[in-house]
């Protein structure tokens, strides 16, 4: 069987996904979960482009690179946004993770 | 010309709050209150404009960039729409005037105050957008925008508590949007096109692919709507927040993702939905009730309880959904339909105002007495008369007494599930109002308790601001009791269970 | 809207209006308060004489308002209606006054007043409804205007009886909720008089029938303060002797009392309900309350919680009169309504005088009290002889025609019954009487209230009195031609239509 590039791009977006998935719901740490979710959005950014380069002509569909772009800066600043929370929970608590017990 | 000027009344319920956070970051903090109330006003006024010409004209819908649709942004006002967007004015500017005397009375101020216009304008915005918006990748960014302003709004106040409490909403949030974002992309993927007329008309019924897309994107929509399991981050930075803020947060926040469900539900995956499905949303939604609604009870601080029980007034949300999607191999006559679809958009107005006048209120009494302890309301209806009262207002909407507009939900809703045979969901709703009435009168109890119960201590002065603020909402939850007929005929337009969808062109019958 | 329908309107707002202008009154303002209250009160017994008036001269009274789908709200006057309108604006205006004077120098009369008034319009409201939604609204309505007034004292114990008076209120209102909507998903919406809706669904609905019949009655049992769900009544009684007085003699318990009686003849009809052999078990409930209400008034000590088990006992008479479902019986039972009321509302004016002048509340240390308080104990004297059922007060009238219903109807039992009953009643209310006015005083009376010319204030006495003379002329008059009893015999004509 054979199996398109962009087939195989999809399926480890996939699994991706599904890792940092469950990353995010396992991790403790502030700055696991944040790297979680960001490897949450690259998954998706990687099977956008490989949805856009299906086409078998060989033109790539703009639109899913217009969304990855998008999706980039969204991520960024969020991630930005996410730090700069947890290092002033660090600094005014201490805390660098949801304790257990809550 | 006419489609001109509607096409710029269209977009002004999203530019012009926008337009006013923008100009409040730059200006000095004390003019901040004056300029984001003048735009708070204005965009209701925009928002109450674009509704009349709706009532008037029937449903819109613009392309802005003027782009067609599948390439295009499409701004789209319906009934739906149109109820959301008045509802989110009206709560707005009340909590607006609350927040100017809230914050310059309460001392010390902490640095995030200044914050709070540019904030709440800014979410405004993006809340405004989703209900206007037919584009899922637009809505995918404006769900991130209102994620990233609310966390910000939630954690003004700068204390431990707010920061994790907004530290764990955000990545709840964040996540909700991921899900929501795969969903999306394997919905373009199917079906080549992000707009939610054309996706709706074309996605393939039976496949799979479209099956885990929907289920992808209810589950992030899931998690930022706070469905009971998923309401873990909901309690505490609902009630960590400022009191303003909390009003936000409860009242319109977690109504926009539920707009959302709403309308994926009925418009774009009609074909996908499952009665099974509808039956476990329907069972969440009913656990939800129950559950929220007695964790309300159990609590022993006054702004915890509300927002527990902003958890049990979700659930009630969700009860429609098993109403709205008929059994596999239904034929003939559905009457419930239109009341179920009702009753769920109703309930989502009446908790708005009863939420954020409850919210409001409680936010009065922490700050006059200092303390966030139940017993902090001992006597207030002695000491704060007006405050209690708008308190109780909102209680009697939230149990469904009449005549308030939580009655009217409640009646239609369990109306719907009679006349669907589905008469299983009664002992939920029921024991929910039940749970309700518990909580609401267990405040009003002690509020009547003389003081001498505990130590009098001189309140905190409160504005007369704040007090009537929250009994203006107050009164709102009860007066859109009174009068279901307008909401109800503007719900009709565009509305999938209408019998006749009214199309654009037409202009009445005078002539 | 019909052209007279504003009329109607404006009954309801001139007690909600006063009540609503008096929160915004500062407490310190007692003249302007009197003033507005007694405005309210005076005015909606002069609307409700025009009614009945223009009533009378076959005028038709109606309001409509959509609220919205099904739901609508929906006021109109027939003779039922105005029986129990003119009973609660007449009883209201007294009670009113004698308010006033019982509250004075109390703190929170502001609140008071204002919820005092938000109740009537409740009760106004119930009489009015021309559906069984409006009967719910303010059904519902009334439960939340009482709260305030029973917890109005706010002490330790007071609290507690509001949550007990709420848990059971709410309670009922949530089963009458559910049974208020099956009736709806049933056969739409239900305006009194429309017996043929049921009627007309087909005989294998029967079973569920029985089923509303029975959901319906358990929600307005509790305010109706049937066995087993009366426990909230005699708790109530912390509250201020007008609001025992008006709501929890008349109003509250009237109300359920009142739906019951809509709910047996102008929902299901007496036919439909016979046919449904839900009417016997019915009245068997009935008379067991009256029994066991009886029984346990002779067990009390305090006044008022005598007197709110008593209540519990004669109510029942009302709904065993509608559920023996005769012409004699069905007459006993209205007219019952209106004799209960005044009677009884006589005795808690007496009670609240007791208390507030002399601070005595048990009945055994009250020997002797007809010296210090002749002109009360007399009225109370005439209210305890009319609740045995001795002629010539009122409640003789009621108990004639409700035991002639009883063998009407063929239940021979009910004449033992009533017979029973007013033994027991006599055994509750003759103790007292002989006390207050045989036995030497064992005391000295401290005196709290006094009055240069009377007894107590004047603003006290002379309600009581007034409603006692009303029972005694409600008794002697009862075959003139504008007694309650011709009223009554008016509405019964409609509920029996002769072929």
């Amino acid at each position: 069987m054979d199996i398109e590039p962009h087939q195989l791009y999809a399926v480890t977006a996939g699994m991706v996904f599904c890792m940092s998935l469950a990353g995010v719901f396992l991790c403790r740490h502030f700055f696991q979960k944040i790297i979680a979710i960001n490897m949450l959005g690259a998954s998706i950014f990687l099977l956008l482009v490989s949805i856009g380069a299906r086409d078998e002509d060989g033109f790539p569909d703009p639109v899913p690179h217009a969304m990855v772009i998008t999706g980039l800066v969204v991520a960024v600043s969020a991630s930005a946004f996410a730090l700069g929370l947890a290092r002033r929970i660090h600094r005014t608590t201490g805390r660098t993770g949801f304790s257990d017990t809550e | 010309m006419i489609s001109n000027s509607s096409k710029l009344l269209s977009m002004l319920p999203i530019v012009l709050p926008l337009i006013g956070a923008l100009l409040c970051f730059v200006i000095p903090p004390r003019w901040r209150s004056f300029i984001g109330l003048l735009f708070s006003w204005s965009t209701l006024a925009a928002c109450f404009g674009l509704v009349w010409l709706l009532a008037t004209r029937g449903l819109t819908e613009h392309h802005l960039g003027g782009w067609e649709a599948p390439l295009g942004i499409r701004l789209r006002i319906d009934g739906l729409a149109g109820v959301f967007l008045v509802l989110t004015g009206m709560v707005g500017v009340p909590v607006g005037h609350f927040a100017m005397s809230f914050f310059k009375q309460k001392q010390p101020a902490s640095r995030g105050v200044p914050f709070f216009w540019p904030l709440w304008l800014f979410l405004w915005a993006s809340l405004n957008g989703i209900f206007l918006s037919a584009d899922l990748f637009n809505l995918y960014v404006l769900l991130e925008i209102m994620g990233l302003a609310a966390v910000s709004l939630a954690i003004l106040s700068g204390k431990a508590a707010a920061l994790l409490a907004g530290l764990r909403y955000f990545f709840a949030a964040l996540v909700g949007s991921m899900l929501y974002l795969m969903g999306v992309v394997l919905a373009y993927g199917s079906a080549g096109t992000l707009d939610l007329g054309l996706l709706g008309a074309s996605l393939p019924a039976e496949s799979i692919t479209v099956r885990i897309a929907f289920a992808l994107m209810m589950a992030g929509l899931l998690i930022k709507t706070a469905l009971f399991p998923l309401h873990f981050w909901l309690p505490e930075a609902h009630s960590s927040a400022e009191a303003p803020v909390s009003a936000i947060l409860s009242a319109l926040v977690v109504k926009a993702s539920f707009y959302l469900i709403l309308r994926l539900w009925v418009e774009v995956f009609d074909g996908s939905v499952t009665f099974a499905a509808a039956q476990a949303l329907g069972a969440l939604g009913g656990v939800a009730a129950v559950w929220g609604s007695y964790q309300a009870l159990r609590q022993t601080q006054l702004k915890r309880m509300v927002a527990h029980s902003t958890v049990g007034q979700i659930g009630y949300l969700f009860l429609i959904f098993p109403l709205i999607t008929l059994s596999p191999g239904w034929e003939g006559e559905a009457p419930w339909l239109t009341s179920a679809w009702t009753a769920g958009i109703y309930q989502a107005l009446a908790h708005g105002f009863a939420k954020s006048a409850m919210f409001l209120a409680v936010g009065i009494f922490v700050l006059a007495v200092g303390s966030d302890d139940k017993s902090s309301v001992l006597n207030m209806v002695g000491r704060l008369p007006m405050t209690t009262f708008a308190f109780a207002l909102a209680g009697t909407s939230l149990i469904g007494l009449p005549p308030s507009g939580g009655f009217v939900a409640k009646w239609m809703l369990l109306k719907a599930t009679f006349s669907s045979g589905q008469w299983w969901w009664a002992p939920l709703i029921v024991w929910g109002s039940f749970l309700t009435a518990g909580y609401v009168f267990m405040i009003l109890r002690l509020s009547f308790a003389p003081s001498e119960a505990a130590p009098v201590k001189a309140l905190n002065p409160v504005p007369k601001t704040l007090e009537v603020t929250a009994l203006a909402l107050g009164i709102g939850a009860i007066l859109i009791g009174f009068r279901a007929e307008e909401v109800m005929s503007l719900l009709e337009i565009a509305s999938p269970f209408a019998e006749s969808v009214q199309p654009v062109t037409e202009e009445g019958g005078h002539d | 809207m019909t052209d007279q329908g504003w009329i109607l309107l404006a009954i309801v707002a001139s007690s909600l209006g006063p009540g609503i202008l008096i929160f915004f009154l500062k407490e310190e303002r007692v003249a302007a308060r009197t003033a507005l209250n007694l405005f309210g009160a005076i005015l909606k017994v002069v609307l409700i004489g025009f009614v009945l008036r223009g009533f009378f001269l076959g005028e038709e009274y109606e309001f409509r308002y959509g609220i919205g789908e099904d739901l609508e709200f929906h006021l109109r006057v027939d003779s039922l209606a105005l029986l129990f309108s003119v009973l609660s604006s007449v009883l209201w205006l007294v009670t009113t006054i004698y308010a006033i004077g019982y509250l004075k120098g109390f703190p929170n009369r502001r609140r008071f007043f204002g919820f005092f008034s938000i109740c009537v319009t409740a009760s106004t409201g119930i009489a009015l409804a021309g559906n069984v939604v409006t009967f719910f609204i303010f059904y519902e309505f009334l439960t939340l205007a009482t709260y305030p007034l029973v917890v109005h004292l706010g002490s330790r114990k007071a609290l507690e009886a509001g949550r007990i008076y709420l848990w059971y209120t709410i309670g009922g209102g949530t089963v009458l909720f559910v049974g208020v909507v099956w009736l709806f998903v049933l056969v739409g919406s239900v305006e009194f008089g429309q017996t043929e809706l049921l009627r007309n669904l087909p005989i294998a609905q029967n079973t569920e029938l029985i089923l509303l019949f029975w959901v319906i009655i358990a929600g307005l049992g509790v305010k109706a303060a049937l066995v087993p769900l009366h426990g909230w009544l005699p708790v109530a009684m912390v509250a201020p002797a007008p609001v025992s007085a008006l709501l929890h003699a008349v109003a509250v318990v009237k109300a359920g009392v009142f739906g019951i009686m809509r709910i047996v003849v102008d929902v299901f009809g007496f036919d439909l309900a016979g046919d449904l052999g839900v009417l016997y078990p019915l009245a068997v409930l009935a008379a067991i309350t009256i029994v066991f209400g009886s029984i346990r008034a002779l067990a009390q000590d305090d006044l008022k919680r005598r007197l709110a088990y008593s209540t519990v006992s004669q109510l029942s008479y009302i709904t065993l009169g509608i559920a023996l479902s005769g012409m004699l019986a069905s007459l006993g039972s209205l007219v019952h309504l209106v004799h209960q009321g005044v009677m009884k509302i006589t005795l808690f004016f007496c009670a609240g005088i007791i208390a507030e002048t002399l601070r005595i509340h048990r009945i055994s240390d009250m020997n002797g009290i007809g010296r210090r308080l002749p002109l009360t104990m007399t009225a109370f004297t005439v209210g305890a002889l009319g609740m045995i059922g001795l002629p010539p007060v009122a409640g003789f009238i009621s108990k004639w025609y409700l035991g002639f219903g009883g063998l009407e109807a063929g239940y021979s039992w009910v004449v033992p019954l009533l017979l029973l009953s007013s033994l027991l009643n006599a055994a509750y209310f003759l103790p007292i009487l002989r006390r207050a006015w045989f036995c030497e005083p064992d005391r000295k009376w401290e005196t709290h209230r006094s009055s240069r010319w009377w007894e107590t204030p004047g603003m006290l006495l002379f309600p009581a009195l007034f409603t006692a003379l009303l029972s005694l002329l409600l008794g002697l008059f009862a075959g003139s031609e504008w007694s309650v009893r011709e009223l009554a015999i008016q509405i019964i004509d409609a509920w029996f239509p002769l072929p």
